[in-house]
């Protein structure tokens, strides 16, 4: 094959796409169901975000591509090149210049803007699929309003461990009504998901749904009164620019075990180091 | 000093161009052509093509080749190549009774309006390494026999007219189509059928053989086995009448099995059905095998909890190529989900710590 | 075929759809902003607007109703050339065109059943004005208040009650588009 369409995805795909994507928005947390195609890159690699950025990039956005908070990880390199191959679109590194900016497992710690719409790939969309695997079975869990198992579930945690021993793809409440999964993102960045001024596009190829949270939606973390919500995350600031706001990758840095920490969003991180941060680690 | 690790793009373009290398092998050694697979290997050819839903032997032999053997491999390229071909209309229903068959095998009856024809088979084989293939050799014809005149009706025909056999009627409602629509429950003979068709051949193998030794009996005999070329017409509306667009050669199973009747259906035999593109009796028997399996609900038989009686089980994990996606997808980065556990199993042991200690104290 | 049937199409279809799309969903978002859509040119009585929501969403597999005067000849026949979309009456339509009155009863559109929300039908309403002011919007896209002129207040508080069943509306007016989804409240 030679010639690609726009984006890569032919129009009638697109369409189709489009649609869920409008009612997703229009049900906020609700998992529409779409056909999801077969793309160029396996499932479970991104291919449900990848459908949802090609529906919606037009030439003239500024797309970004973050797999862990980075721009330069394998994957997010790999489907990066690929919309700049089949869509023309310019590309950036830097989170303020991105219209459209496709992530995995990351929410970028710069706050977003109206102009911004950020796209989820999901691995699995289904919050109450660890508790029951039959998707059947959750859908109607989902009509009936009945989230009492992830309750349960996470009381056990408590009274086992004291705590909630989810740390990432932490549930969340949307609008009071659907229980959401905000896909793998550390626990750290859930309470970004809600208020934000940017669309939030959540998509799952190999799972089939694509789901929405509209600007300005109300996202709620589950908990308990007793024990309420806790975003965490390492408790240091960045080696290399010295941030105490961000969440951090510990890198093993010799034999004996020393480990230092640093940004995982590496846009935030160069530039806070460009503006002349320092952190303790830092040349 | 730690300097982040920059340049996935320039190790990726260094990774591909190796798998190239690789992939051509021995550059002193003849470069395989796709004539050659096609002809040589042809039932991998066949496996790609009805794993990859594409009926195309060429495309399915370049795959291989890129592929350099890897069958799953080969099968992604072929779907992912299927995806964006346009759709111009879909055929009228292949006659499998008007098949031209290669081979067509009962073993239900000794013999049968059509005969038993063995054709090319593994079946009687010895499986001892045959040394002589090593070295080239030149192949002798095979024996030819002038082709018997007539149609082989299917087998499951004879037992229909005794009322034997549960009826199948025809039946005009288009079938969904898999690739256009998400898998939804409860699914319909026709969606299942369509999933099984292009599932991993392994997979529907392990579950039919599950349904064998118990896990969901239904004491299949095969009824029949076909393999041949069936000619796929189309209906085009502007000339108003079908026309002939191809080929394909197809493995049909129908099983007979065993059924002593439930609260809503007569003691009767039932129905299995497999339906593969090329040649590939062991997907096409253990379809139809899992097919039977997944009809429990339809018969009013009873739920048994085996695997092969369970639709969502068998449908959303029989696709190789969403099973090799997910799987592998585990070996890509994950440290920021990794991090955040990293923390809390610190916080939880840290926790557990304290607590001994004060315990120890008291 | 007639001259007007063949044209008023998009020239660049990928690129214009992914623009008029762009917009589309920024007005579903943020309910009751007014965006600017065009690059079909509808037979009358049909809006750029409303004929550019239709080329960017619909096609053979999305059945559409054409309420009151939005059904005619010319219409039928464009719409029928440039997206193949099959014409049906609103408890079947996924998507519903024409004007307010034109539109009624709401209650003859499909508005999903509980475990599939999202098999609803969403109404593009044709508006001599169209204004961010009139009925107050709160909920989901919604910074704090945003206002919309909209035909009336009672049918869309009646609809945002049967969240998250429900319809969803795009209102047209010229180039001009805003969206109104279930989930708003109106006052």
């Amino acid at each position: 094959m030679t010639e690609y369409n726009f984006a890569y995805l032919d129009e009638q795909t697109k369409r189709m796409i489009r649609r869920a994507i409008l009612k997703g928005l229009a049900i906020p947390g609700y998992q529409v169901p779409f056909a999801s195609r077969e793309m160029p890159m396996p499932y479970g690699w991104g291919t449900g975000g990848v459908q949802v950025s090609a529906a919606l990039l037009t030439p003239d956005d500024t797309f970004k591509v973050i797999d862990q908070g980075a721009d330069d990880t394998t994957n997010a390199v790999s489907i990066r090149s690929f919309f700049e191959r089949t869509a023309g679109v310019a590309t950036t590194t830097a989170t303020s210049e991105a219209s459209v900016i496709q992530t995995r497992h990351r929410i970028p710690e710069d706050a977003l803007t109206e102009n911004q719409i950020l796209v989820y790939q999901v691995p699995i969309p289904e919050p109450l699929r660890f508790l029951e695997p039959r998707e059947s079975e959750t859908r109607k869990m989902h009509s009936l309003e009945e989230y009492g198992l992830m309750h349960v579930k996470l009381y056990e945690d408590i009274s086992r461990h004291g705590h909630i021993a989810t740390s990432y793809a932490y549930p969340v409440k949307v609008e009071g009504r659907y229980v959401m999964d905000p896909s793998p993102i550390p626990k750290f960045d859930n309470p970004k998901l809600g208020n934000m001024a940017a669309i939030q596009l959540f998509g799952a190829g190999r799972e089939q749904r694509i789901y929405a949270l509209p600007p300005y939606t109300q996202v709620v973390s589950l908990d308990f009164e007793d024990h309420p919500f806790e975003a965490s995350k390492a408790d240091h600031p960045c080696g290399l620019c010295d941030a105490t706001d961000s969440y951090l990758d510990e890198v093993i840095i010799d034999d004996q075990g020393g480990r230092m920490f640093v940004c995982s969003d590496t846009d935030y991180c160069t530039a806070r180091q460009a503006a002349g941060h320092k952190g303790k680690d830092a040349a | 000093m730690y300097v982040a690790v920059k340049g996935g793009e320039r190790a990726i373009e260094s990774a591909h161009a190796w798998l190239a290398e690789e992939r051509r092998g021995d550059t002193n050694i003849a470069e395989l052509s796709l004539p050659q697979i096609r002809e040589q290997l042809k039932l991998a050819v066949d496996r790609v093509m009805a794993e990859g839903s594409l009926y195309d032997p060429d495309l399915a032999a370049l795959a291989i080749k890129q592929s350099r053997g890897d069958l799953i491999e080969a099968i992604f390229l072929i779907r992912a190549y299927r995806t964006t071909l346009p759709r111009f209309g879909a055929s009228r229903p292949v006659d499998t009774g008007a098949m031209d068959c290669d081979r067509r095998i009962s073993a239900t009856f000794k013999d049968l309006p059509g005969g038993q024809v063995l054709g090319p088979t593994f079946d009687y084989t010895h499986r001892l390494l045959d040394f002589k293939l090593a070295a080239e050799s030149e192949v002798p014809d095979a024996p030819t026999r002038e082709v018997s005149s007539g149609a082989v009706p299917h087998v499951t025909e004879f037992l229909n007219q005794e009322e034997l056999i549960e009826s199948a009627p025809h039946d005009d409602t288009p079938p969904p189509d898999l690739t256009r629509e998400p898998l939804e429950m409860p699914a319909d003979r026709a969606l299942r059928l369509q999933a099984l068709t292009r599932a991993d051949e392994g997979f529907t193998l392990g579950l039919a053989y599950s349904t064998q030794r118990g896990y969901g009996r239904n004491h299949a005999f095969v009824g029949e086995l076909r393999i041949g070329a069936v000619t796929v017409e189309m209906d085009i509306p502007e000339l108003g009448f079908a026309v002939e667009i191809g080929e394909v050669t197809l493995t049909e199973c129908e099983t007979v099995n065993q059924f002593t009747g439930s609260k809503s259906e007569p003691p009767q035999f039932t129905r299995g059905y497999g339906l593969v593109f090329g040649q590939s009796e062991r997907k096409a028997i253990s379809m139809a095998l899992v097919d039977r399996a997944l009809r429990w609900e339809e018969l009013g038989e009873d739920y048994v909890g085996a695997p092969a009686q369970d639709t969502e089980f068998v449908l959303y994990h029989a696709d190789n190529i969403q099973a090799t996606g997910f799987l592998e997808h585990i070996k890509l980065p994950h440290y920021v989900d990794f991090q955040s556990e990293l923390e809390l199993v610190r916080k939880l042991r840290r926790e557990a710590g304290e607590e001994q200690f004060q315990e120890a104290a008291e | 075929m007639e001259a007007q049937t063949l044209s008023g199409g998009f020239d660049n279809p990928a690129v214009q759809s992914s623009h008029a799309f762009r917009n589309i969903m920024e007005a579903m978002a943020r309910p009751g902003q007014i965006h600017e859509i065009k690059g079909a040119e509808p037979p009358a009585p049909l809006s750029i607007a409303g004929g550019t929501v239709l080329l960017t969403l619909c096609d053979t597999e999305t059945p559409v109703y054409l309420a009151g005067n939005a059904d005619n000849d010319e219409v039928r026949a464009w719409l029928a050339f440039h997206t193949g979309a099959p014409l049906t009456g609103p408890s079947r339509a996924m998507f519903a065109i024409g004007d307010w009155k034109a539109l009624m009863p709401l209650n003859a559109y499909r508005i999903g059943t509980s475990e599939y929300p999202d098999r609803s039908a969403t109404l593009i309403v044709e508006c001599a004005e169209l204004a961010a002011s009139g009925a107050k919007l709160r909920g989901p896209g919604i910074k704090s208040q945003a206002a919309l002129s909209l035909p009336e207040i009672r049918a869309f508080q009646s609809n945002q009650a049967l969240f998250p069943l429900g319809l969803d509306f795009i209102f047209t007016n010229g180039v001009r588009l805003a969206a109104l989804p279930r989930s708003t409240e109106v006052a």
